[in-house]
């Protein structure tokens, strides 16, 4: 008998619980006292091997704040972090710490496209909207997309355009006739490998092989020797810095590929990925945003980057999340309601609003103008070479090799 | 005697033949499938063999220490793969700081034999702790228990090398010497693989004289036999137990450096895949026998490179290098269903009778 009502009082406790946190996340609205902060939460990638890619972005974001002036309406901004770790479970996880505090008033991620599909929807159903600066997959801005994604927009291009960027440099520049893709089974590194097989095919190159390796993996030689049976002149994988390290190492010991040209794409883009390569990397190319391109202010933004952190930016999507941090600020500034004893009011469907109709920011990146999807950038794709300086010295190429 | 055959079978064991045989068919589909196809020649498959020899001896080493401990514990000691990572990441900053003073390439040698120090070292070090401060105060203890420590020590030296070095990968210095590839009997071999392979083969062989012709070697064997009555003939069970983990980490600690050669890549987290793998080929040799894990790595290694293309290719799959590790778990699968005790666990099964 007495275990029936402990059982019976947890499951009280339960449904409570359950019941309270229901609440909590169903008020859309916040409400902040006088002097309390704005809380922003990012959810990066600050662990493991792609860790360069999340801190970018985390010093674009701090980089952002400071130049708006540290407040909106009158209230200092606060902001606080998740970390990732580049997939779909880490995603969820930081999704479900973010969503659980009821402060916050949006979020800035994630990193990888995969840890953004598992954890865009836990952050909508809390009501609470998120931009990501770095999420290329095409699939997040997809037409077809649940409703768990009403609350997601992305201020970096969509990868139907790095893709096809990539083939035409391929087969128009370089003049390669016979292409082979690898992704990692990653959303971002699957579809990017897709739009680029499909671009290169349509403008009549043959795609050898389109092969997947696991992440994690270190022995890339089988796999490269399977591709080297299709006799390749291009190997394009738009992968990540571990799994990128290994293969842009191995491709050169593995006979028939001595000569085979190698090419990655932004996620790869990074001094951490000049590390796992070595002198391997020298000659391949990359597909990443064109930084010329980008307006006048972002000159100022480097050398603020560099006077605050010491160094150059890491990787090449710190403009993104600067614009994504912007965005949001503005969108508050437009829709939060100052009460007359100094408090400020924030409906998260009223900014959600807000922010999707964004149009003509002018952001570090360009002009941004927010399509009914959310796709906000206003995109430039350049393909960089790598040199020996540049690798040598752990800095990105400063200049693009070649624009479309 | 068919009416005798037929009471010992039970309906699991027709169903598990029946999945065991369906995935023979597949295998040898497939196989068939690609060779007939012709994609890759003579040379590749050379290729696809020396790839998987390297990367099998490394498991293959590692192994021993899951399988050296099994035989004296009988418990899984999880946290094997942690003692692996810990000496060659260690070493990288030995390595590293004689690559900085162009030690490394003018002494290519002695440097290499610093770094395998080290590593050997630290990796010893920290399998000797394991067991002294996790693991014996739970020596009487049911066997879930240590288990179980066993998995919260991995968690716990992961994340404390994480703070000790760092969460980023770090690039191991390229040992000059080891690049290219020499030319053996018209096959061309990368450097490092000899390296490797040779290497490991040593190793192996040193080990298991070890275990097999020395004093020391012959209580370890006694006391994985059986603990009280060794410990009735003048044999010291702890100093046995103590020994055993220090060989299991030495090991480890050596195939961390082939690895690092290989690879050229460290993080904290790099020993939980080749941990899982070469419990996975310690299994699959048979849990406690030495030479089992050794074939049983060196197996897995080769299954890994080649049955990728040999199993799947042929059966239209595309990109079947994504599933190299379900390949290698489906031979574990097909292994245990036709022999339970592991491809070289006869005495096991003999022992627990």
């Amino acid at each position: 008998m007495r275990r029936i009502s402990t059982v019976g009082i947890a499951l009280v406790l339960i449904v409570g619980l359950v019941v309270a946190v229901g609440s909590a996340t169903a008020a859309d609205v916040i409400k902040l006292r006088k002097g309390e902060p704005v809380h922003l939460a990012y959810w990066f990638v600050v662990s493991g091997p792609n860790t360069s890619l999340g801190m970018d972005t985390v010093r674009g974001i701090e980089i952002a704040i400071e130049d708006f002036g540290g407040k909106v309406k009158g209230h200092p901004v606060k902001l606080t972090g998740q970390d990732t770790g580049c997939g779909p479970e880490g995603g969820q996880a930081a999704a479900t710490k973010i969503a659980s505090d009821p402060t916050v008033v949006a979020a800035i991620g994630s990193n990888c496209s995969s840890a953004a599909q598992a954890g865009v929807p836990i952050l909508w159903e809390a009501g609470i909207p998120t931009i990501s600066p770095s999420n290329t997959a095409p699939i997040l801005t997809d037409p077809g997309r649940s409703a768990g994604f009403n609350g997601y927009l992305r201020t970096c291009h969509n990868d139907k355009i790095q893709g096809a960027v990539a083939a035409l440099f391929a087969y128009k520049q370089l003049g390669v006739k016979r292409a082979a893709t690898i992704h990692d089974g990653s959303v971002y590194a699957e579809q990017l490998a897709q739009v680029f097989g499909a671009e290169f095919k349509k403008l009549g190159g043959t795609l050898t092989a389109a092969e997947a390796v696991n992440v994690g993996d270190t022995d890339m030689r089988p796999v490269l020797t399977s591709i080297a049976t299709g006799k390749p002149e291009l190997i394009y994988y738009p992968i990540f810095i571990a799994e990128g390290g290994h293969i842009t190492r191995q491709a050169k010991e593995v006979a028939g590929l001595e000569k085979t040209q190698l090419m990655g794409a932004d996620g790869i883009f990074s001094p951490d990925f000049y590390k796992a390569a070595g002198d391997a990397a020298i000659g391949m190319y990359h597909t990443s945003p064109d930084f010329s391109a980008f307006a006048g202010g972002y000159q100022k933004f480097l050398k603020t980057h560099q006077d605050k952190y010491g160094m150059k930016p890491e990787a090449p999507f710190h403009a993104y999340s600067y614009d994504a941090t912007i965005m949001i600020l503005q969108a508050i500034e437009k829709v939060g309601q100052a009460g007359s004893d100094g408090s400020l009011t924030i409906d998260r469907m009223k900014l959600r609003d807000a922010l999707y109709a964004t149009k003509n920011l002018k952001g570090l990146t360009g002009n941004l103008t927010c399509d009914q999807y959310g796709d906000c950038a206003d995109p430039a794709i350049a393909v960089y070479k790598q040199t020996k300086e540049n690798i040598r010295a752990g800095e990105n190429p400063s200049k693009p090799f070649w624009k479309p | 005697m068919f009416q005798r055959w037929k009471e010992s079978i039970t309906p699991t064991d027709v169903v598990m033949w029946m999945i065991g045989g369906s995935l023979m068919l597949m295998v040898i589909w497939g196989s068939v499938a690609t060779l007939a196809a012709g994609k890759y020649t003579g040379r590749h498959w050379i290729d696809f063999l020396i790839f998987g020899l390297a990367q099998g001896s490394i498991y293959a080493l590692i192994a021993t220490g899951y399988t050296m401990v099994y035989g004296v514990l009988k418990m899984i000691n999880f946290a094997h793969g942690e003692v692996f990572m810990s000496g060659p990441f260690t070493a990288y900053f030995v390595a590293d700081a004689m690559y900085r003073t162009d030690f490394l390439d003018t002494h290519p040698f002695i440097a290499l034999a610093v770094v395998f120090i080290v590593a050997m070292a630290v990796s010893t070090m920290i399998a000797y702790f394991l067991e002294k401060i996790a693991y014996r105060p739970l020596r009487g203890a049911p066997r879930l228990i240590p288990l179980i420590t066993a998995i919260g020590a991995s968690f716990f030296l992961q994340y404390m090398f994480r703070g000790l070095y760092g969460s980023n990968f770090q690039a191991y210095p390229v040992f000059k010497i080891f690049e290219g590839s020499w030319m053996i009997f018209g096959i061309r071999i990368l450097k490092f693989q000899v390296v490797v392979i040779v290497a490991a083969i040593v190793l192996m062989v040193a080990l298991y004289s070890f275990i097999m012709l020395t004093r020391v070697g012959k209580a370890i064997r006694a006391v994985s036999e059986d603990k009280e009555a060794s410990s009735l003939m003048g044999i010291n069970v702890d100093a046995m137990v103590s020994t055993t983990f220090v060989i299991g980490g030495m090991a480890a600690g050596a195939a961390g450096v082939l690895y690092a050669l290989m690879f050229k890549q460290v993080h904290f987290f790099m020993g939980f895949i080749p941990g899982i793998k070469a419990f996975t080929a310690a299994v699959l040799g048979g849990i406690g026998n030495i030479p089992g894990a050794m074939l049983g790595g060196i197996f897995l290694g080769l299954i890994e490179s080649v049955g990728p293309s040999l199993f799947l290719d042929g059966l239209g799959i595309v990109a079947p290098y994504q599933l190299k590790d379900a390949i290698a778990f489906t031979m574990l699968v097909l292994v245990l269903i036709f022999r339970p005790t592991g491809i070289m666990g006869e005495r096991l099964a003999v022992k627990k009778a």
